[in-house]
């Protein structure tokens, strides 16, 4: 906190490739097999979709449950780029932006008529859009044949390796935290602590509430893009209420308002799934669920807040500028 | 002709079950604003109970029924207690995440081998199905049976509503809570015994719908549990003739669409119509809109 912003960037940039070196490290060491760099790049794309959520219920309060079927999207659109296009770098990069492209216009798409509704009732409409999008998967190989249906699709080349993944992670952390930071995102926040009043103050709630939800679905349609090209194998259950609860939990349990929060949970999250199927082995798979939901409902009667609050550190703490003299203001 | 108004009667048979569901999500809603999104998971459980009641346990269908409810209304009540209460008075998003976590813990540790275990069940009727043909027209004495019992449970349930001292008391809390706290209504009581119902509704609805449709499993209670919402919600949520009539709407939607356009669109067509409705009327055909205040 005590940082000055620029440091705080030299910081960040320093942190980053210390990571990366880190993992390299233990990658080359032996210390990080294939199976957990492979379930690293899962948790980096699951923070990228997390972020998405975070921005959409986190930080402007729009209570989103179908956030999966935008990460769906993205995939989907973007293997059909590559498996039509081949695999090479340059078509790879397309095929992210076809991904993120696609779930921000749908997302904008279902946003015109939806975000008119507030709380549960938005709640309720995108999980009702979510479970049409899997039966749309569902039935998709009847209008594109590639897409392969309720079988799954296959054939996409696998050429998302954890580097790419990394800096579409730390691209996305940036963007979230430089949106969250600007004026539009203040508005945001306003819009979840009283639509009214911040309505009232003169922030135009349904474009705020728009520019979130597209940014986040877009967020997670690049998530998904990533998900398609590093595990080539797409199946419409991927993408359906189940996953959906995963983002809200992550978001919910990091802490509503705290990207921070989220980052650190979505990480954790992944590897803590993944602990409990080692220890468990394959009586995981039938506690996984019972899981989920205690952990829910403890966290909600127990922290509400989430385990971070609102709090955000480091190169994600806001940003505070003083004016020198006597009439000194906070700007943004 | 036949083949619609078959089709008309089949739509009439699944509104119905669908209505026995949304009455508890709008008692529910009416009385908390919360959506109880357990209601299909307590549905679920009180088609096993029914199941197990007339396979395993030997008891006459109708006493499966009844048991089934009791069960379930106990059910009903102690989610209430434990995972809506300590919330009532927070933000409603939060008791409703609350109420997601509570759907899938019933429904995953019900999957679990010592409880109901993962895989599909087949229901073996405890009756013969009879076919009558009137005019052309097949109708089963299951559906005579559903029909029935439902038109009773609806009369019941608004005896118990308009005339009794109990739903004075629900109705008062409907309003505000405070007030039917200052007029001396016992808030907490009311409302489990309204969770209370509303879950025994819901079982009745899950065995009828186990002996009509006799496949069951643990996942069974997702859809019609939101499907019913739906229905609720297009009615007018907090509004019983509401959730009735939004019921039977839906039930001939979806079978119409199963029967003339594509099966595999039956869900799709039941979301779009929650989509629809939430954007043209979202206080439902019956609702009364109400300006927000601050």
């Amino acid at each position: 906190m005590a940082l000055k912003d620029g440091k705080r960037v030299l910081v960040f940039i320093a942190g980053v490739i210390a990571v990366y070196a880190l993992v390299k490290l233990l990658a080359m060491t032996g210390f990080l097999n294939p199976y957990w760099l492979r379930i690293l790049d899962q948790a980096l794309i699951m923070t990228i979709g997390a972020l998405g959520l975070s921005v959409i219920f986190g930080i402007s309060g729009q209570f989103s449950i179908g956030h999966a079927a935008f990460f769906g999207i993205g995939a989907y659109s973007a293997g059909l780029v590559t498996k039509s296009l081949g695999g090479d770098p340059f078509t790879f990069l397309l095929a992210l932006a076809t991904g993120a492209f696609m779930a921000g216009l749908v997302a904008f798409l279902i946003g015109l008529p939806v975000l008119r509704l507030t709380s549960d009732y938005l709640g309720i409409a995108t999980l009702g859009f979510g479970i049409i999008v899997k039966v749309g998967f569902d039935n998709a190989n009847k209008v594109i044949p590639e897409m392969g249906g309720a079988t799954g699709m296959t054939g996409i080349p696998q050429v998302a390796n954890f580097e790419w993944i990394f800096i579409f992670c730390i691209l996305s952390i940036v963007l979230a935290r430089n949106l969250v930071q600007s004026g539009h995102g203040r508005a945001c926040t306003a819009l979840r602590e009283d639509e009214v009043a911040a309505n009232v103050v003169g922030i135009n709630i349904f474009r705020y509430k728009m520019l979130a939800f597209v940014f986040g679905c877009t967020l997670a349609g690049l998530a998904g893009a990533l998900y398609a090209h590093r595990y080539p194998f797409l199946h419409p259950s991927s993408f359906d209420f189940l996953p959906s609860i995963d983002f809200l939990i992550i978001v919910v349990l990091g802490g509503m308002g705290s990207l921070t929060g989220t980052i650190v949970t979505a990480i954790g999250w992944v590897f803590l799934l993944e602990g409990l199927r080692t220890v468990l082995g394959s009586t995981f798979v039938d506690y996984r669920g019972v899981i989920y939901a205690l952990l829910l409902i403890i966290v909600i009667l127990v922290r509400r807040q989430g385990i971070f609050g609102n709090k955000e550190y480091g190169f994600l703490a806001p940003v505070v500028r003083r004016k020198e003299g006597r009439n000194a203001t906070i700007e943004s | 002709m036949e083949y619609f108004l078959e089709q008309v009667i089949n739509g009439l048979q699944l509104g119905l079950v669908y209505a026995l569901i949304a009455l508890g999500y709008t008692m529910v809603y009416g009385i908390v604003k919360l959506i109880n999104f357990a209601h299909g998971d307590v549905f679920m459980v009180g088609a096993f109970i029914g199941y197990f009641g007339f396979t395993n346990w030997g008891l006459p269908w109708p006493l499966a029924i009844v048991v089934a409810a009791v069960l379930c209304a106990c059910l009903g009540v102690l989610i209430e207690r434990i995972a809506y209460r300590p919330l009532r008075y927070t933000a409603r998003i939060m008791a409703l995440i609350s109420a997601i976590g509570v759907s899938f813990f019933i429904e995953y540790f019900c999957s679990l081998k010592f409880m109901f275990g993962p895989n599909y069940r087949v229901v073996q009727r405890p009756f013969e199905e009879i076919y009558w043909s009137i005019g052309g027209v097949t109708i089963s004495n299951i559906q005579v049976l559903i029909f029935v019992t439902v038109v009773c449970m609806l009369v019941g349930l608004q005896y118990l509503v308009q005339r009794t001292k109990i739903g004075a008391a629900m109705r008062t809390v409907s309003f505000d809570h405070d007030t039917a706290r200052l007029m001396g209504v016992n808030v907490d009581k009311t409302i489990s015994f309204t969770f209370g119902i509303g879950a025994a509704l819901a079982a009745v609805g899950g065995v009828l719908f186990a002996i009509a449709y006799p496949q069951i499993w643990t996942f069974m209670g997702v859809m019609p549990g939101l499907k019913a919402f739906t229905a609720a919600v297009l009615g007018g949520i907090g509004l019983i003739p509401g959730a009735m009539l939004g019921a039977l709407i839906m039930g001939q939607a979806e079978v119409m669409t199963a029967a003339f356009i594509s099966s595999q669109l039956r869900d799709a067509i039941a979301f779009s119509i929650l989509i629809l409705v939430l954007l043209v009327r979202p206080c439902g055909i019956l609702g009364k809109t109400q300006p927000e205040k601050v």
